[in-house]
Parts: C-alpha cells; structure tokens; sequence
C-alpha cells in the first residue's frame, strides 16, 4: 500500500510545490523594486538577479513566519518558560490553526456531495444560514452551556443542512442541476442574512449587526488572549472522522458512493436515487453551516453583514485537493489554513496583497485537475491515472 | 401523459399536457395573488402618477404623465390574470403559451406598480432606462454562455473572465487614454481566460464545471492582486473615463422608446448589435448548424466531417470575446473605475439567464431584464416605502431562476452534449 499511497500524494505535493513556484514569478515580476531593477538589467544584470531573489525570499520567510512562527522565537520562549512570551510566540501557529478550522468543515462539506456526483458550490450560503441560525440559539436563548453549545451546533447544522438539501430534491426530482440551484440560493443565503441583520436581528443602535451570543454558547477557548484557538479545532477532526466512517464504514455512505460512481447501476440495484442526494446534499449542507457556526460561537461571539468569508468557495479546491477523501480534505484544510493566515503576514510584512492567495489556490486546482501537465513539466510517468470523481455533466441532470 | 407535438419554425417542440394545466394554474394563481395582496388597502379614489419623461437632453416632446385610478387598474390587471389562466386551463395558448407567461407577468408587475405607488408618482420611462443599463452586463454573460454552451461546452467562468475584462478595459483605456484601446483589451483578456478554459477542458479534458470555478478564483486572485499593488497606488492608472451616450438622430426622439432604447453609450449598442447577430449567425449560417451539431451530437458531426474539437475551441474563444464586452461595461461602460471583484456575480446571473432564455440570445436578453428590473425597482421602492423588504424583492430573481430550471414553469432543455467532453 505504500507505493499507492506515495504515488496518491506525489501529485498533490508537486501541484503545491509547482503553484508556489510559479506565484514566486509572479510576486517577483510585479515587485515595484524588481521592476525597477529589470529595467536597470542592461547596466546591472546582478542587482536586478539580486533584487528577485530578495523580493522571493522575503516574501515566502514573511508567509512562513506568520503561518508557522518564528523558529528562535519559539525555542527562547519555550527555553525561558514566561507564558507571555509563549502565547506571543506560538500566536501565529494558532492564528493558522483557527484558520484551518471552517475549512476543514466546508471542504467535508464539498467532498461529501463529490462523493454522491453532486458539485454543491452552494456551502458559502449554507455557512450563512448556519451562522444565522448558530447567532440566533446563541443569543436568543439561555441554557446552561452543556445544552446550549450542542443546541446552537445542532441548530446549525438542522438549519443549514435543510437549506442545502433542496438543490439535492429538485436535482433528483426535476433535473435542476444543483451547480445553478446552489448558485441562486448562495445570493438568497446573502440576502436573507442581510434582512435578518437590519431587522429581526440587528442589535439595538444603527449597526447591521447581532446581538453578541451567551457565553454558555462559546466553543470553549484554552489560553488566554491573544491565542484564539478554540474547540472548533478538534470538533472540525471529529467530524472529519465521522465522515470517514459515514462514507466508507456505512451502508449509507456505499450507497451514496453508489449513486455518485453510477447513478444508473444504483438505481438498478434498487437504491433509491432520491433519497440518496437529498441525504448527501442535506449532510453536505450541515457540515457547511458548521462552518458558519464555527466562525460565530468560537471567534466573532456574532453575526455582522460584513461577514463574509470566502470559505465556501475555497472549499471546492479543498475537496479537489484532497481527492474527496476525508484525511486529503484535513490535510488540504491545513495547508489552506496556513497559506491564509501567512498571506496576512506576507501584506504586512511583505507588503504582498493577500489575493495572492487566490493565485497560488487557483494554481494549485489546476495542476490537480489536470494531472497531464504537472506529469509532462517533471517528466514522470505514472502507472495509473489517478482517478478523480466523475460528475453528473451539462445542467439538465 | 398524453403528448401533442407541434411544429414550430424548424424544429419539433413537445408540449405536454400536464405543462399546459401547469401554466393556467400559474396564471390563476398569479391573479389571485394580485387581488389578495394588491387590492386590499386602496380606494376607489386613488390614484397613480407615471412619469413618462427621463429629463434626457433629446426629450424635446413632454409626456403628460399617465394618471391610473389604482383600484381599477388592479382588478383590470388581476382579471385580465384569470381570464388567460381560464383559458389556458380549457383549451391551452399551445405555441403562444409562453408570450401570455409574459403576458402575465407584465400584468403582475403593473398591479404591483400601481399599488406600490399610489397616491404617489413613479417614473415608468426612468425605471425602463435603469432596467436596460442594470440587465446589459448580464445579457452579454447570457450571450456569451449561448455561444459556448451551444457548442457543448458549460461556461461558468464567464464571472471571471468578465472579472478580468472590467479590469484590463480600465487599465488600457487609462494608459492609452483611449477608450477604444481599452474595450480592445478587455475583449482581449476575455478571449485569454477563455483559451484558458479551453483548453482545460477540451484538450486536458478537465470538468469543465471545474475549470470554469477555477478561472473565476483565478481572476478574483488576478485582478484584486494587480489592483492593490498598482491601481490604489497610481490613481491615474484607474481612471479611463466611460464611454458617452450617443444619441441616434431621428431615433431618439420618439416618446419613451427613444430616451430608453436610442440613447445610449457603444456597449449598450454592442448588446443589441450581438443578440440580432448571435441569432441570426446560430440559427441561419452553417456555422451556426456546425456549433449546434457539435453541442447536440458531437459523434454524428464528426461523422460528418465537422471538426469538433476546432468547432469547440471558436465557440470558447467567441464567448470568452462577448463575456470580455461585458465585463468593459462595469468600467469604462458605466462608473469609470475599477473595484476589486466589482462585478459580483453578474457573470452567473448572466448564465442563470441563458437558462431562464433556453439558450437562445433573444430569451436571455428578455431574461436579463427581467433581473435588471428587479435590481433598478428595489432602489426605487426604498423611496416609495413599500412594506416589502427590498432584501426579498431581490431574491425573487433568483427564486424564479430555481423555479425555471427546475421545470416547474416552461422545461429549460440544454443542449444534450451540453458539459460533455468529446473522446474521438
């Protein structure tokens, strides 16, 4: 099994390395000081080599010490015991933690409806509708926090998973590709939340915002500040473990893997096809308001308008990462996570806009789709095509 | 379920029965609506002011406005509803079924406008203008999804490359200080970002749903990125000025139709030029036939000799190239700057759309101003202080983008290699 696990993760890993790549030629050739120094290149062709490598290195070691930390800072913290300068120390590692988190429950969500065939790009609006929903237990009601932490995610999850089961129903019974249903419904999600926070929602005062949630509500913290990480962390790794057991220890789950790999021969088995994607969008859905919920009851304390995330749609490339495998998906997840939070040190530091982000992710898609051209830049040949997902193509089904 | 087929035009259209009882139920469903909602609250003495000049510099002749006693025109509107839903129901509009959809939707909106604004003014001819301007993005995503999905390859990275489009017209229209230069380049990137897409998905045969998402996060990723290193920094990099309206003589003088329809800027122009051209050269020219075999039948059409890869390949490109006119009008069409991801989600309304218009230019254009129209009336009714959230006047358009694909009114029939990728 090594080798096929080797040859499983060989791929991936040279999309990354090769999507960073191409992103450090990028970030050189629009470096204002580059540019300056190519344009010299003629009277100092080695300042201008000089000035790329500069603007490379300063822009991955800024990433890698805000995604990781600094090394000497974290061995002399850790040497002089003060857990002030450890928190200080080990923030930015938790910073990337507390980033990871909602991907990991949004790329579970894209790859658990992967795994039924279906191409749910609607998670952005299921996070909404599971913050609102987490907003709302979390404020609206007072429990003691054993009951009232699990109601708000359960909320969460009922609200969201709901939401996201529609497209599945009028997928299997109507045809309607979920790819424009889950697209429409993402600007209702938008919407609603925008009505609900100017007014059903909106706190008392002018803010479209709403009113902070009970403490009882909180995902627990463990340090104090400015270390936000916080429960969602290891709920995200549990549920990344109940999908796996759901997909492939499950009845369940081989029947949705059934529906997904060939909707025909299931149906001929006698597996009920509409049961099969209302129930994989539902839980698709849920794991996406997870997402939402995660963000509100461990970070934000509550819902504003400007809450805009941007998970949901870097979900896909998580699941596509990933192979719609739950372990691919938490790996992915991570690396998602730590490419974030140091994209926030990179514009600091670096001065790098953050959208770089977007670039390298987008790189990195493509050379996973397509493996023929990360295979033909190094030359390698591999013995069986790695076998992506197969879609229910063209919109009507 | 029985089923009559008719002919209509040059193809073979199914119409079923359960469809029709479907679409007099709507209709019915709809005048009952108007007079539950509408008619309640309002009196005999009512009335409504419509506005029928836009105060343009070509309006030489002033309308009056058109003054509604607004009870009557409710009952006239929710009757009219029933009337066609009876009909309907009894003996069936066949062919004609889907204008009297329109039909009564017209009447809905016009119940609905008079209620909104009595005892008040409403300028009808302004909110037509505004539609047009707020739908002309999304109808050239629509075309622009019509050329390639027709050839069978699904388009949803047209957000994207509108993305960048909007972002290189602004860039070469301020460098160059030529408008002209710059709709050029936005074009061009267009066409670049759709070699992009097809080239993942025709010749590595990616999914081309896939390939389109990533076009999009790439040109998010692209344009935000160039625009926070140069554009914030060098003002004058982000300044193209728009493109002006131009008034056709003669023309523009006619009441209402003139200010709304004739006067207006190139890329408005373009939209109409495009749709009569996209129609006529998809359904009346062999490569119109050629684009559409290969959608429908790829294996057939190379059977026949047609080159369906080369076939696909023109049709991206062409779309990318329209998507590119579309994405121009965000800037240099209409407010003159770049913003980072400005044209939020204009390119998938614009599929949406192609959807709602079953593939076709003249249906998505009639479909981009159904969403034009909702998208200019929820800044208007704010003013009128209707007790209906604007929030939901806007889902509405999305709701009946579900309600349309999902069938329920009027099946949306892509083309059946629509998504495909072709094996030889």
């Amino acid at each position: 099994m090594a080798g096929s696990l080797g040859e499983a993760l060989l791929l991936p890993l040279l999309a990354i390395i090769t999507a960073l790549i191409v992103g450090a030629i990028f970030i050189a050739l629009t470096d204002p000081v580059v540019l300056a120094a190519l344009g010299n290149f003629f009277n100092a062709p080695l300042a201008a080599v000089a000035a790329i490598g500069n603007s490379v290195v300063t822009a991955y070691v800024s990433l890698f010490r805000s995604s990781f930390g600094d090394p000497v800072r974290m061995v002399n913290a850790l040497v002089s015991g003060d857990p002030n300068r450890l928190r200080l120390a080990f923030w930015p590692l938790s910073e990337s933690l507390v980033a990871s988190t909602p991907y990991i429950f949004a790329g579970l969500a894209v790859a658990f409806g992967f795994r039924c065939g279906l191409f749910n790009i609607g998670a952005e609006g299921q996070l909404f509708i599971g913050a609102i929903c987490a907003v709302w237990i979390g404020y609206s009601i007072g429990l003691p926090w054993i009951f009232h932490l699990p109601l708000a995610l359960l909320g969460a999850m009922v609200g969201a998973g709901l939401w996201g089961a529609v497209p599945g129903f009028l997928k299997a019974k109507t045809g309607a590709h979920e790819v424009i249903t889950t697209i429409m419904m993402n600007y209702m999600a938008y919407r609603l939340a925008d009505w609900l926070l100017h007014g059903p929602m909106m706190r008392p005062g002018y803010n479209p915002i709403s009113p902070d949630i009970l403490p009882s509500a909180y995902l627990p913290k463990f340090f104090a500040d400015p270390i936000r990480f916080h429960a969602g962390f290891f709920l995200a790794l549990f549920m990344a473990w109940v999908v796996y057991w759901l997909l492939f220890k499950s009845t369940l789950g081989f029947e949705i893997r059934t529906v997904g790999a060939n909707p025909s021969a299931a149906k001929y088995a006698g597996m009920n096809i509409t049961k099969n994607f209302v129930l994989a969008m539902g839980i698709s859905g849920a794991l996406a308001g997870m997402a939402g919920a995660n963000e509100v009851l461990g970070l934000n304390h509550n819902l504003a308008s400007a809450f805009s995330s941007g998970y949901g749609f870097d979900s896909i490339a998580l699941a596509l990462l990933g192979k719609s495998h739950p372990a691919g998906v938490v790996l992915a997840a991570l690396l998602f996570g730590f490419l974030r939070s140091g994209a926030t040190g990179m514009q600091s530091y670096a001065g790098i806009p953050i959208d770089i982000i977007s670039i390298i992710q987008a790189l990195v898609i493509i050379f996973v789709a397509a493996p023929a051209i990360v295979r033909s830049i190094y030359r390698i040949r591999i013995r069986r095509e790695a076998g992506g997902e197969v879609f229910t193509r063209g919109w009507g089904g | 379920m029985s089923v009559m087929t008719m002919t209509t035009g040059n193809r073979t259209r199914v119409v079923s029965k359960g469809r029709m009882i479907g679409m007099g139920v709507t209709f019915v469903i709809l005048g009952l609506l108007i007079f539950a909602f509408f008619l309640p609250g309002t009196t005999v003495a009512q009335k409504t002011e419509f506005g029928l000049n836009t105060f343009t510099r070509v309006e030489v002749i002033s309308l009056p406005p058109l003054i509604l006693p607004t009870q009557m025109a409710i009952i006239a509107a929710g009757l009219i509803c029933l009337g066609l839903g009876a009909y309907q129901l009894v003996r069936g509009f066949g062919r004609a079924t889907e204008v009297m959809l329109g039909l009564v939707v017209l009447m809905f909106v016009i119940a609905f406008l008079t209620w909104a604004a009595r005892d008040n003014a409403f300028n009808l001819t302004g909110i037509l203008k505004t539609t047009l301007l707020l739908a002309t993005p999304i109808a050239l995503g629509g075309f622009s999804g019509v050329l390639s999905e027709r050839a069978g390859v699904v388009n949803i990275a047209i957000e994207g490359m509108m993305l960048s489009s909007a972002f290189m017209s602004t860039l070469v229209g301020s460098v160059t200080g030529n408008l002209y230069l710059g709709l050029l380049g936005g074009i061009s990137i267009g066409v670049l970002m759709a070699a992009l897409h097809g080239l993942l998905s025709v010749k590595y045969k990616v999914d081309q749903i896939i390939s389109g998402v990533v076009i999009n996060i790439l040109a998010v990723g692209l344009t935000s990125y160039l625009a926070s290193r140069f554009l914030e920094k060098y003002q004058e990099l982000n300044n193209p000025g728009t493109f002006q309206p131009i008034a056709i003589p003669l023309l523009s003088r006619i009441p209402i139709i003139g200010p709304v329809l004739f006067e207006n800027n190139l890329i408005v122009y373009l939209l109409f030029g495009l749709m009569f051209a996209i129609h006529f050269m998809l359904f009346y020219t062999r490569w119109g036939l050629r684009t559409r075999a290969v959608g429908e039948h790829p294996k057939a059409a190379d059977t026949l000799g047609i080159n369906v890869f080369n076939m696909r390949y023109i049709n991206v490109l062409l779309s990318g190239a329209v998507a590119g006119v579309g994405g121009a009008y965000f800037t240099i069409g209409s407010v003159g700057r770049f913003d980072e991801v400005m044209t939020a989600g204009k390119g998938y309304i614009g599929l949406a759309a192609m959807i709602f218009g079953k593939w076709t230019p003249f249906g998505a254009f009639g479909a981009s101003l159904i969403f034009g129209f909702a998208d200019s009336l929820q800044t208007k009714l704010q003013i009128l202080n209707v007790p209906i959230p604007s929030e939901f006047l806007l889902m509405a358009p999305y709701l009946a983008t579900i309600i349309a694909v999902a069938g329920v009114i009027g099946r949306a029939t892509p083309p059946a290699a629509d998504g495909i990728p072709y094996e030889k």
